[in-house]
C-alpha cells in the first residue's frame, strides 16, 4: 500500500504542474465550431442541405458551393451572413465542394486538404456542412519558415506520443506484452476528458485530474481482471497479444456505444499565439509544457526512486529481480496504474488539440508502436526518443509528400530502421531474439 | 421475430461469397500462422494487393480479366518478398508489428490523392468484374434449393468462390503432408532444431509467406468481384482481426478449420444480429437502438477472440498438441 501512496504523491507533483496552468486552460468550452444547421424555415418533409461559411466568426458572402448527388447537381451561393442552403430531391448522401476561386483574397480553408465534404440526409431531413475558413495557408511560405513550423508541429506530436508510448514501453518491459489495447486507453482519456470538461462542465484542471485517476483505475482494472489471471495461467505472450487485440475491439465499440460516433470538441476558444513563423495556441503550448514535465517526472521516477529502480530491474530480468526480493507482481500492478494514468493524460492532451472520438486511439496506435519499436522495445527513454522521431517524421514528411501519406511515412521509417538496426535506436541487442 | 427469415438469412450467410473470401484469407493465414508459426497481422494487405492488382490490371493496363488475375498474383509475390525479406529474420512479435504497419502503409498508398488516377483514391475502383459473368455457363433463371434462392449470376459466383475454397483446402492438405510441409511444422515447433538439420529456415518462411499470401490474394479477388468494387477502407486492420477470429475459431493448424471457422463465424454473426434486433424491436433491450446492435456485434467478435485464445487456442477442430503459441 505504501507503494500506491508513493505513486499518488508522484502523481500529485504532476497535478501541481497542471494547476499552475489553470488560467490558460480554463477557457469557456462553448460556442466553438457549432455544427448545428442555422435555423431554416423548413417545410416538413423537405430535405435541406445547408451551412454557414465563416471566417474569423463573420459570415462570408458570395462563396459558391457545388452540391452533387444522385441525379442532382446545383450550385449554392452564400448570403450576406455567410449562410447557404439548397433543397435536395431524395434522401441520399450528397457531396458538397467549395469553389476555391470564389474565396476572398488571402482567405483559405482552415483545413486545405478538405475541399469536399459529405452531407447525409438519409436519416435526418437537414444536413449541415461547414467549411471553416482561416488565413490562406496556400500562400507559399519561405522554405525555412515552413521547416520551423513543421518542426514545431513535430515536437508537439512527438511529445504527445511519448507520454502514451512510455506506457506501452513500461508494460512491455515488465510483462513482455505488446498491448494492442493501448490505443483504446488513449481514446478513453480523450473521451472521459470531454465527458468531465464539456458535459459535466467542470473546470479543465479538475476534469483533467478526474480523467487521469479514471484512466489509472482503468489500467489497474485491466491488470487485475484480465492480465494477472492470464499470467497465472501461464498463457503465452503471443496468445496474450491476440487477447489484447480482442480487448481493443471490445473497448473500442463499448466507447462507441456510450459516446456515439461523432467527434467531440474538447478545446475551448483558441487563444492564438504567434512565435516567429509559428501559429499556435496557448492550449498547445501548455500541453507541450505539461508533456515535458511529465516525461521528466517519469525519467526521475525511473532513475532516482527505489520503486523506479525496481521497475527497471523487473524489465531487465524479472526472475533475477524476484530472487533479489522485489515483489514483481506488485511492480507490474504499479506499472499498469502509471501507464494507465500517463496514457489517459496523453489522450486528454491529444483531445484538447486534435479533438476526441472513439477512433482517436486506434488511429495513433501504430504510431505508438512505431515509436516504441524505433526506440527499442522495453526501454522507457527509448520510447521517448522514438516518439520524437516519429513526431518529426510525420510532420516533416508533409513538406515533400501529400498530407494523407504522413502516417505512412512514419511506418515506412519504422520498417527501414528495423532493417538496419532491429534492436531500435536505444535497444539492447539480446532482446531481438 | 420471424424465425423463418432468420433461418434463411443464416443459411444465406453459410454460402455467401464474402464468407468464401474470408475463408480463403483464413486458409492463407493458416499456412502462415498455423503451420509455420508466423504472426502475420497484415493479411488485409495481401487480400488488398490481390484485389487492387486485378482491378488495376483490368482498368489501367486493359488486360483481360484472367490475365489481370495472373498479374495480381505476381503483385502478391512481389509484395510478400518486399515484406518478408526484411522482417522474417525478426522475432515473432516484431514481425507482428511490422506486418500490421506494412498493411496500413498499403492502405494509405491506395487511398492517397497522389495515385488516385490509378487507384481511384479513397473512392476506390469499380466496373472491372463484368467479364467474370460472361464466363457463366449456367442458363438464365432462378435456382431454388431449400432456403436458397439464387439467380444464375449469384449461383455462378458461389460455385466459383466455394470451388476455390475446396481446391485451396485440398492443396493445403497435400502441401502439409509433404516433406516440405513437415519442415514448415518443424519451424513452428523449433526453428533452431530445423536450422541444425541444415535447412534454410528463412527461405522456407519466405515460401510460406508467399503461398499463404496467394490464398489471401485470391480471397481478396473473390471479395471485390462479389462487392463489384474495391475500396481502400475494406482493408483496415479490423479485416485482419476478423480473419484471425475465423481461423482461431476453426483451429489454426487443422485443414478444415478455416472453412468451418468461417461458416460458423458468419452464421453466428447473422444470428446474433437478428436475435438482438428482435429483442430491441420488442423492447427487451431498452438501452440499445438498432444501429447499436451492429456495434454490439463487434464487441461480441472481440470477446469471442479473447475467450477463444484463452480457453481453446486450438479452436474447434485443432489438436492442442499441434498448436503451441511459441513465445
Amino acid at each position: 500500500m505504501t507503494r500506491i501512496g508513493l505513486l499518488f504523491a508522484a502523481a500529485a507533483v504532476l497535478f501541481t504542474a497542471l494547476i499552475s496552468g489553470t488560467s490558460a486552460f480554463a477557457s469557456p468550452a462553448s460556442n466553438h465550431h457549432q455544427a448545428t444547421l442555422h435555423s431554416v424555415d423548413a417545410v416538413p418533409g423537405q430535405l435541406i442541405v445547408g451551412g454557414t461559411v465563416k471566417n474569423d466568426g463573420k459570415g462570408v458572402a458570395g462563396i459558391k458551393l457545388h452540391v452533387t448527388g444522385p441525379n442532382f447537381d446545383k450550385v449554392a451561393t452564400t448570403d450576406a451572413d455567410g449562410k447557404w442552403q439548397i433543397v435536395v430531391p431524395t434522401k441520399a448522401k450528397y457531396k458538397v465542394a467549395i469553389d476555391l476561386t470564389s474565396l476572398p483574397k488571402g482567405v483559405g480553408l482552415r483545413d486545405p486538404s478538405v475541399t469536399e465534404r459529405e452531407a447525409d440526409v438519409t436519416v435526418t431531413d437537414t444536413a449541415g456542412v461547414l467549411f471553416p475558413l482561416g488565413k490562406d495557408t496556400r500562400v507559399i511560405q519561405p522554405f525555412g519558415d515552413q521547416l520551423i513550423v513543421r518542426l514545431f508541429a513535430g515536437l508537439n506530436l512527438g511529445l504527445l506520443l511519448a507520454v502514451a508510448a512510455i506506457g506501452i514501453s513500461l508494460i512491455f518491459g515488465t510483462t513482455g506484452l505488446n498491448n494492442f489495447a493501448h490505443g483504446e486507453m488513449v481514446s478513453f482519456g480523450a473521451l472521459f476528458g470531454w465527458l468531465f470538461a464539456v458535459v459535466f462542465n467542470l473546470p479543465l484542471v479538475i476534469a483533467g485530474i478526474i480523467t487521469i485517476i479514471a484512466s489509472a483505475a482503468f489500467g489497474y482494472l485491466q491488470d487485475a481482471v484480465l492480465w494477472k489471471p492470464l499470467r497465472k495461467r501461464r498463457v503465452g505472450l503471443n496468445q496474450m497479444m491476440i487477447v489484447s487485440i480482442g480487448l481493443s475491439i471490445v473497448v473500442r465499440y463499448v466507447l462507441l456505444i456510450f459516446f456515439s460516433g461523432d467527434t467531440k470538441v474538447l478545446s475551448g476558444v483558441f487563444q492564438a499565439v504567434k512565435i516567429g513563423p509559428i501559429d499556435t495556441t496557448v492550449t498547445s503550448l501548455w500541453s507541450m509544457g505539461l508533456a515535458v514535465v511529465t516525461l521528466a517526472a517519469v525519467a526521475l521516477f525511473l532513475t532516482r526512486t527505489r520503486l523506479g529502480k525496481a521497475t527497471r530491474a523487473v524489465s531487465d530480468n524479472s526472475s533475477l529481480a524476484a530472487a533479489s526480493g522485489i515483489d514483481v507482481e506488485g511492480i507490474i500492478r504499479i506499472v499498469w496504474v502509471v501507464a494507465g494514468g500517463l496514457t489517459g493524460l496523453s489522450g486528454l492532451l491529444y483531445g484538447l488539440q486534435f479533438q476526441a472520438s472513439w477512433l482517436t486511439g486506434s488511429q495513433i496506435l501504430l504510431l505508438l508502436f512505431a515509436a516504441v519499436t524505433l526506440g527499442g522495445l522495453g526501454t522507457a527513454l527509448g520510447a521517448t526518443v522514438g516518439a520524437l522521431i516519429i513526431g518529426f517524421v510525420v510532420e516533416l514528411s508533409s513538406l515533400i509528400l501529400p498530407v494523407d501519406l504522413k502516417y505512412a511515412a512514419a511506418l515506412i521509417i519504422l520498417i527501414v530502421v528495423l532493417l538496419v538496426r532491429p534492436q531500435g535506436v536505444l535497444g539492447k541487442k539480446q532482446r531481438i531474439g | 421475430m420471424d424465425w423463418i427469415q432468420t433461418f434463411n438469412l443464416a443459411a444465406g450467410a453459410l454460402f455467401d461469397p464474402l464468407t468464401a473470401a474470408y475463408i480463403l484469407c483464413a486458409i492463407g493465414l493458416s499456412v502462415h500462422f498455423g503451420y509455420t508459426g508466423l504472426l502475420n497481422f497484415g493479411q488485409a494487405a495481401f487480400a488488398g494487393v490481390g484485389a487492387y492488382g486485378m482491378a488495376v490490371g483490368v482498368l489501367t493496363f486493359k488486360l483481360p480479366l484472367l490475365l489481370a488475375m495472373g498479374f495480381s498474383l505476381i503483385c502478391i509475390v512481389v509484395f510478400a518478398l518486399i515484406l518478408g525479406i526484411p522482417t522474417l529474420r525478426l522475432r515473432a512479435d516484431y514481425l507482428a508489428i511490422v506486418t500490421i504497419a506494412a498493411a496500413e502503409v498499403f492502405r494509405y498508398l491506395m487511398s492517397t490523392i497522389g495515385f488516385a488516377s490509378v487507384t481511384g483514391g479513397s473512392n476506390g475502383l469499380s466496373q472491372f468484374g463484368y467479364e467474370f459473368y460472361t464466363w457463366n455457363p449456367i442458363a438464365k433463371g432462378q435456382y431454388v434449393f431449400g432456403p436458397f434462392n439464387w439467380s444464375e449470376e449469384e449461383l455462378w459466383l458461389r460455385i466459383v468462390a466455394f470451388g476455390l475454397v475446396g481446391l485451396s483446402t485440398v492443396l493445403v492438405w497435400l502441401m502439409m503432408r509433404s516433406p516440405w510441409g513437415r519442415i514448415l511444422k518443424g519451424i513452428r515447433e523449433d526453428e533452431d532444431a530445423v536450422r541444425s538439420l541444415g535447412k534454410n529456415v528463412f527461405f522456407y518462411k519466405l515460401q510460406s509467406l508467399i503461398i499463404g499470401g496467394l490464398f489471401a490474394g485470391i480471397g481478396g479477388m473473390v471479395y471485390v468481384i462479389s462487392m463489384s468494387n474495391v475500396q481502400p477502407s475494406s482493408w483496415v486492420t479490423t479485416f485482419t482481426f476478423m480473419i484471425w477470429t475465423v481461423l482461431l475459431l476453426g483451429g489454426a493448424a487443422s485443414v478444415l478449420g478455416p472453412v468451418a471457422g468461417g461458416m460458423v463465424f458468419f452464421v453466428m454473426l447473422v444470428l446474433t444480429n437478428e436475435i438482438l434486433s428482435g429483442l430491441v424491436a420488442i423492447g427487451w433491450l431498452p438501452f440499445l437502438d438498432q444501429p447499436q446492435v451492429g456495434q454490439l456485434r463487434f464487441i461480441l467478435i472481440g470477446l469471442a477472440l479473447m475467450l477463444l485464445v484463452i480457453f481453446r487456442p486450438q479452436g474447434m477442430f485443432g489438436n492442442k498438441k499441434e498448436l503451441r503459441f511459441n513465445v
